[in-house]
């Protein structure tokens, strides 16, 4: 599969992003024929438990989400623990060929199919498997003469020892190496391969089928019996292949360390922007990147709060009514009056929407007032809440054990009388689908045991948090799509603009560089820091 | 009453004599006096340019011997006796209005009026 995309023209992707997708039809009618429970089970760790309130929330408040035919039960197929940076096959080419119907289609529909395990594995197998070629082949390069032609061998002395020496000890760092830098868990499957790891691999190939066709012409060939050149042979091959682990450590790790582009990111549908600066990356690699800033620092996704100007355009919308007039096939003398016509119903709409701000106005203002009242009740309740339970202390070992309580029994005790207030205002500000009771009773554990503060306990709710910290089933943005007009391999510029899409919302992303900074010395002598008094006196004479 | 650095200033100006007051042990004119070049010229109220660090008349006493004699609030004071008076510290210029052996100081000062009453009976024809 490395050797498949380094060449990745727009209508060789066609083909590919065709195949997978005809794949993925495979696997999709493969799960309506298989039961449901046998493929949940095979992949999934923690899915929709079926009172989960996520799922039936107020995205499917009676509005469809758009594209979503296929019913929540199976969308919970996704919702798996460790995936949160997956993405799937992008659609990324310009050339007409390259975007079928299919495709399109298939854009907001598209599920993981079976060779998505098979991909997460890829990376880490090529890594293993590359490293121990590159460790066993000095090692072969040295047995090989001491098996096939011992009798003939010239034995050297302590030239040689210390080249063992250094040859274990350059292969051991090299194991390490390899370890530190290769086998490691991937931590999202991208959807094209990276075009340096291709390279490096590529190289590292190279390097070894060179050395291995100058080994068996020269030296198993013609049987050299000067060990001490062989020796020294393989002393070479390790040292060049640390100096191309160096390589990879540059290309891979050190060289999108360093700041020079801005990168802004919006979320479509509230409007939450933040502004990031990374490094020279490919898009995939920025956008990954992007979406790891993004669970952490953009607040959860609420699509209650979008219903209000969702309502107030539909008004707008009912309020005009375009009467078509002219039948069809009518002549062209006939068309522009209907145009006409349509202008006239809007600005007559506009004249009449005069009220929509002021209702808007006011509406807002109440909602203020509302949250900020429940809000005052929610403190006092838990301050009086947290009140009632204190640590117990030494002289409290003689009380009854009646009263004597470890943290849950204790959070149990106190949480009702807070959770009626909590509740209201969780419901006031559109946020009740986000914390369940147990969740509530947890955090509320957590701060006794660790001395928190009434206002502590609150904070997790008066504001919300990233997205992180909620367990995925309420993320609402498993699946992520890179759509993007410029190959995804392709570094990222100055003007670059590129859109990650998932089921209920897209983050527009834009690039913009950081400016070359001249920054000039000027050097101020520490003695010329003198002042004088400027004084207005007023003398009489 | 704006001067330009290197030419000479040239201003209309009044002539005002002042007998000095015995008053205890002291001889007194009757008026305060704030400016000088080692004075901040922007705290000036009286002056019309900002930069002009001459001195000022800040003060005039109630039937002192400065008021009879015609010396008003505000007034840029040129020359005391002869002595200069634009480029002085105010110490300087003290010092010259309160020579104890002296009992007249005779000023000559300008103030705005004066340059617009020249200019009014110039340009009426």
């Amino acid at each position: 599969m490395d050797t498949e995309s380094t060449h990745s023209g727009y209508s060789y992707h066609s083909s590919r992003s065709g195949r997978s997708n005809r794949h993925g039809d495979r696997s999709r009618e493969r799960h309506k024929a298989s039961s449901k429970d046998s493929v949940r089970s095979e992949r999934s760790v923690v899915i929709n438990p079926p009172d989960s309130p996520s799922q039936e929330s107020p995205v499917h408040n009676g509005e469809p989400l758009p594209g979503e035919p296929i019913p929540g039960g199976e969308q919970g197929d996704e919702a798996q623990d460790d995936n949160w940076g997956e993405t799937t096959t992008a659609v990324t080419g310009t050339s007409e060929l390259s975007i079928s119907q299919e495709d399109v289609v298939g854009l907001g529909k598209e599920i993981q199919d079976r060779t998505q395990g098979f991909r997460r594995y890829l990376p880490v197998a090529v890594g293993l498997c590359v490293g121990l070629l590159m460790v066993a082949t000095p090692l072969v390069f040295l047995l090989l003469p001491v098996v096939m032609w011992p009798d003939r061998l010239q034995a050297c002395g302590t030239a040689c020892e210390g080249l063992f020496l250094s040859i274990s000890f350059k292969l051991l760092i090299l194991l390490v190496a390899i370890w530190a830098l290769f086998i490691r868990q991937s931590r999202a499957s991208l959807p094209r391969v990276c075009v340096y790891r291709a390279f490096l691999t590529t190289l590292t190939l190279l390097l070894t089928m060179s050395y291995w066709l100058f080994y068996g012409v020269r030296i198993l060939d013609a049987q050299d019996e000067d060990y001490h050149g062989i020796v020294q042979f393989a002393v070479s091959l390790v040292d060049s292949q640390l100096f191309v682990h160096y390589l990879a450590v540059v290309l891979l790790e050190l060289r999108h360390l360093q700041p020079c582009y801005s990168v802004c990111v919006m979320r479509s549908t509230d409007g939450e922007t933040r502004h990031y600066n990374i490094g020279q990356l490919s898009i995939q690699k920025a956008a990954l990147s992007i979406l790891e800033y993004y669970y952490r620092d953009f607040p959860l996704h609420n699509p209650a709060l979008l219903s209000a100007s969702k309502h107030r355009a539909a008004k707008h919308l009912a309020g005009l009514k375009v009467y078509n007039v002219d039948t069809p096939g009518s002549t062209a003398g006939a068309q522009p009056s209907n145009g006409n016509q349509s202008r006239a119903m809007v600005t007559a709409a506009g004249k009449r929407k005069d009220s929509a701000h002021n209702e808007l106005y006011y509406e807002e203002a109440d909602y203020e007032r509302r949250v900020r009242k429940r809000r005052a009740r929610l403190v006092v309740a838990v301050e009086e809440a947290f009140t009632h339970v204190r640590r117990m202390k030494k002289e409290d070992e003689r009380a009854t054990p009646s009263d004597i309580m470890d943290v849950r029994e204790a959070a149990l005790a106190i949480f009702p009388s807070m959770a009626r207030a909590l509740q209201k205002y969780l419901r006031t500000t559109r946020r009740q689908h986000c914390h369940s009771m147990e969740s509530i009773q947890k955090h509320l554990g957590f701060c006794l045991i660790n001395n928190m503060s009434p206002k502590a306990f609150l904070e997790a709710y008066l504001a919300p948090g990233p997205t992180l910290q909620y367990g995925p089933e309420r993320w609402m943005a498993d699946q992520w799509t890179l759509v993007s007009e410029a190959s995804v391999t392709s570094g990222i510029k100055e003007g670059t603009e590129f859109l990650l899409k998932c089921l209920d919302f897209t983050l527009a992303v834009s690039i913009k560089g950081i400016p070359y900074i001249r920054l000039t010395e000027e050097y101020i002598d520490p003695k010329s820091h003198k002042f004088i008094l400027l004084l207005q006196s007023e003398t009489s004479v | 009453m704006s001067f330009t650095p290197g030419q000479p200033v040239t201003a209309v100006v009044q002539r005002i004599e002042i007998q000095k007051l015995r008053h205890g042990d002291n001889l007194i004119l009757g008026f305060s006096i704030g400016g000088g070049i080692d004075q901040d010229p922007g705290q000036n109220p009286f002056s019309e340019d900002k930069t002009d660090k001459g001195i000022y008349v800040t003060r005039i006493s109630t039937g002192g011997p400065a008021e009879d004699a015609g010396l008003r609030m505000g007034d840029k004071i040129m020359q005391v006796n002869g002595w200069d008076m634009t480029m002085v510290t105010h110490d300087q210029a003290r010092k010259r209005l309160t020579k104890k052996n002296e009992d007249v100081v005779r000023l000559l000062v300008t103030r705005r009026s004066l340059e617009d009453a020249v200019k009014n009976s110039m340009s009426r024809p």
